[in-house]
């Protein structure tokens, strides 16, 4: 059945509610010419097409005061919290460490989006994938790699997650089903949504079913992947077969130094999703009630077979896109907008007004938390760099692809490919 | 051609050339039955099947491609079946997938429609669209899914209609394919097979002319293969799928036709080895895909010159077979390359160089390499003849190496 075939056009004072989105009449737009285009463009109230999903909704859902989402209960909160400090206080580090000269290479961090992370993945099973970007941390935490694993890896060690190899980009688990980790964006949609295809054929073919529903993939990406080709190309796949999938998009409105209104046509990446034919959700990314809302959704969506879903998190990032980048071009107003909404000062707010915990404990989790870093940061420091012997290793699963040797024999079975010396 | 079917023949190290051997897996397979028979390439029997009586294979087309040797008489009493190239590929895919419900197809066309080249004629129906998955055209995206799914533990067969499609699937087939076992510090396997026609055709034109073997060969972690005949096609085949490492199959357009009587029994071949398809003294020429058959077709022109070639189908492009080449380089000491890939940085280049390295003590002449020219492949028929090496060139090539 269409998705169109519901299209409701929302009434003004609505739909500007429901979208916090900045584009439309956003202070933070530069003032060039585009702007004023944009505003023409678009008329205030812009006629949206939505699907079924969002326009079944309540209205008043729309709202973004703190007090508009599910009841959360006291266990879940402070998971939720801990999670996102978890998640800060592992990126601090990093930028500590890494001015320290314990890493190299490219470093992304994540300070600011930590509830996207956290509202996504604690919702999900061990069973279920997660699969990010190059900012992938937080996501490897989340689904619970170990912070020990994770550190460890960034300092290229051979206690890390991927054994030194991969590094900041190129963090994977099998067993916390967290399938990386990708440096060039946009190369792990199509990987996640091989994840789902898997687990739709797993479902279907090989006739493995979970009582649950179908294992569920999500895949984290940014504002830049949404206009590259692959996008494009598994939002039409992971529709077609009605892959368990969630695409969700981390639009922190900056790809580097390209604002993602210079980059992109329509800005509104929520529409791209109804366009092929799943539902297109837009959420305040920096609040974890709302987006753990819009999460629940999605993913039980995925999980019941009904296809996937297109979820874009406004969020913002506190540093720069990497420890490389001076971020010069983001107005000190804008960064300072976000900043007062961090979330996770704004859950712990949640928290106290409806006394789900005290200051105290709050506090005391901040505190488990640094000692679990500081133990991490310890554990990777003391751990081993990769010996020599490492180096031909894991370059085929079979080491038969290195071929057969002048002399006959497998050049895997030469001593030399042990100790990692062999030219290969 | 004397009928040279006898029973409970052990083959001695003189290797008739009018036969052929069963390549072996013996070293590979861990699942090995008793009905796969494994005799090395170089006539060497591994244990378990002594005593059994060794039949040779029949005759494989060796001459222009297009048309088929009769089979002589030494196929008479030898079991075995008739079929075309594209059919033994589909009836390794068949087999595999029969063995092993992870095994599927994904690909533009290879569901309803049965394959632009019926490598998958028959398939849907059996094993149904999600098994046999026509995919939209997004060669990125659906190599991406591929490998995803291998990732998590299903086995994906990928076609790209044409090999010059999957330069879009450039991106994931170097980046995942060939690196993420690394670096996920070996916790992810992707046992993917990437398969499709390439080569140049009958004036398809130069996009659709394009052999990727001398980009992909680059790639870190990836083995390729090319297969040439129908029993090397159904071999590597379900050698590549069997295979944990991500392969590449290179097959031809031209050669989808070509017609041998292969074993009825099942059979697998070792991805890594390669193939002794004339011996010979006097100059190793080495070759792979359609290139075999125009060396084949040099060789009759050489043999009745007094020449006597020894021709090798290397058949796994990356990584080479350096014992089997060794072995005939110590022999002749002359060295040809024949290829249909383009001369700079092809796979000729780097099988130079591999000799160079590992034989130059045993070279007497400097190491001829025959490519096509390096110019895209244009759409009139002289012209396109021009680019190819030829057997004339062959010959003279030859001539000139054993002066």
């Amino acid at each position: 059945m269409s998705t169109f075939s519901a299209v409701k056009i929302l009434s003004p004072p609505l739909f500007a509610a429901r979208s916090s989105s900045p584009f439309l009449a956003s202070p933070f737009a530069p003032p060039l010419s585009r702007s004023g285009l944009r505003s023409t463009r678009l008329p205030l109230p812009p006629l949206a097409v939505s699907s079924d999903v969002i326009s079944g909704q309540n209205p008043i859902a729309s709202d973004s005061s703190t007090s508009r989402h599910a009841e959360v209960s006291r266990e879940e909160a402070l998971v939720l919290y801990e999670d996102m400090v978890l998640g800060r206080v592992l990126e601090d580090m990093c930028a500590q460490m890494y001015y320290r000269g314990k890493m190299f290479g490219f470093v992304h961090l994540y300070n600011g989006q930590e509830a996207v992370s956290t509202g996504f993945i604690k919702l999900l099973e061990a069973r279920d994938s997660v699969v990010s970007t190059y900012r992938d941390h937080v996501h490897a935490v989340s689904k619970g790699v170990p912070a020990r694993a994770v550190l460890a890896e960034l300092f290229g060690k051979t206690t890390g997650c991927c054994r030194g190899q991969g590094g900041s980009m190129h963090m994977f688990s099998s067993t916390h089903n967290l399938l990386g980790g990708f440096a060039f964006i946009g190369e792990g949609i199509p990987v996640a949504t091989g994840a789902a295809f898997s687990s739709k054929y797993r479902h279907e073919v090989l006739k493995e079913s979970n009582p649950n529903g179908l294992d569920v993939t999500v895949a984290f990406f940014g504002d830049g992947t949404c206009n590259n080709g692959q996008f494009f190309e598994c939002l039409n796949m992971a529709q077609l077969w009605k892959l368990p999938i969630v695409f969700v998009v981390e639009n922190n409105l900056w790809a580097i130094g390209m604002s993602h209104i210079r980059a992109t046509s329509d800005p509104e990446i929520w529409k791209k999703g109804p366009a092929f034919g799943m539902p297109g959700h837009h959420v305040d990314g920096m609040d974890v009630l709302k987006v753990r809302e819009v999460a629940m959704e999605a993913i039980e969506r995925a999980r019941r077979g009904d296809g996937p879903t297109l979820v874009e998190c406004q969020t913002y990032r506190f540093r720069g896109h990497s420890l490389a980048d001076p971020d010069e071009l983001r107005k000190p107003d804008e960064k300072a907008h976000y900043a007062a909404r961090d979330p996770i000062t704004a859950l712990k707010k949640y928290i106290l007004e409806k006394n789900l915990a005290t200051e105290w404990e709050l506090k005391a989790i901040v505190t488990k938390i640094d000692e679990v870093i500081e133990d991490a940061v310890e554990f990777a420091d003391s751990s081993p760099f990769p010996p020599r012997s490492q180096l031909l290793e894991n370059v085929f699963a079979d080491p038969k692809g290195f071929g057969i040797g002048p002399d006959g024999k497998y050049r895997c079975e030469d001593p030399k490919f042990t100790e990692g010396t062999a030219q290969v | 051609m004397a009928a040279s079917l006898q029973s409970a023949v052990f083959l001695s190290n003189r290797i008739d050339p009018h036969r052929r051997l069963f390549a072996s897996p013996a070293r590979s397979l861990p699942g090995t039955k008793g009905s796969i028979l494994v005799v090395r390439s170089d006539g060497r029997i591994s244990g378990r099947l002594s005593g059994r009586n060794l039949i040779t294979n029949a005759v494989a087309v060796e001459c222009c491609f297009t048309k088929a040797d009769t089979p002589t008489s030494s196929t008479d009493s030898k079991p075995g079946h008739e079929l075309l190239l594209f059919e033994a590929l589909r009836e390794g895919l068949e087999e595999e997938m029969d063995r092993d419900p992870r095994v599927c197809v994904m690909g533009e066309d290879v569901g309803h429609y049965g394959g632009s080249y019926k490598v998958t004629k028959g398939l849907a129906p059996k094993y149904g669209d999600l098994r046999v998955l026509d995919t939209p055209i997004a060669e990125n995206s659906f190599t991406g899914m591929g490998i995803g799914a291998a990732m998590t533990g299903l086995r994906p067969v990928i076609e790209g209609m044409n090999m010059g499609f999957l330069l879009l699937a450039y991106n994931q087939i170097s980046n995942n394919c060939g690196m993420l076992h690394y670096t996920s510090g070996g916790q992810f396997k992707i046992p993917v097979v990437i398969r499709g026609p390439g080569g140049v055709g009958r004036q398809l034109g130069a996009e659709h002319s394009q052999r990727l073997e001398s980009y992909f060969q680059s790639i870190p972690g990836l083995q390729m293969v090319a297969c040439s005949t129908p029993y090397n096609a159904k071999g590597l085949m379900k050698a590549a799928i069997r295979s944990d490492n991500p392969v590449v199959l290179f097959e031809h357009v031209l050669l989808y036709n070509l017609k041998e009587r292969i074993p009825d029994e099942e059979y697998v071949l070792c991805l890594e080895e390669a193939e002794m398809v004339r011996p010979g003294e006097h100059v190793t020429i080495l070759t792979y895909s359609r290139m075999r058959y125009h060396v084949m077709q040099a060789a009759k022109t050489l043999v009745n010159k007094g020449y006597d070639p020894e021709v090798i189908d290397i058949r796994s492009l990356k990584p080479f077979d350096l014992y089997t080449i060794g072995n005939s380089v110590k022999k002749t000491h002359r060295v040809l390359i024949v290829e249909e890939c383009m001369r700079t940085g092809g796979i000729g280049s780097s099988l130079r160089a591999a000799i160079i390295d590992n034989f130059w003590d045993y070279l007497d002449a400097p190491i001829m390499c025959l490519s096509s020219q390096d110019v895209p492949t244009p759409y009139a028929g002289t012209l396109e003849e021009w680019t190819v090496v030829q057997p004339a060139q062959i010959v003279a090539a030859v001539e000139q190496l054993c002066q």
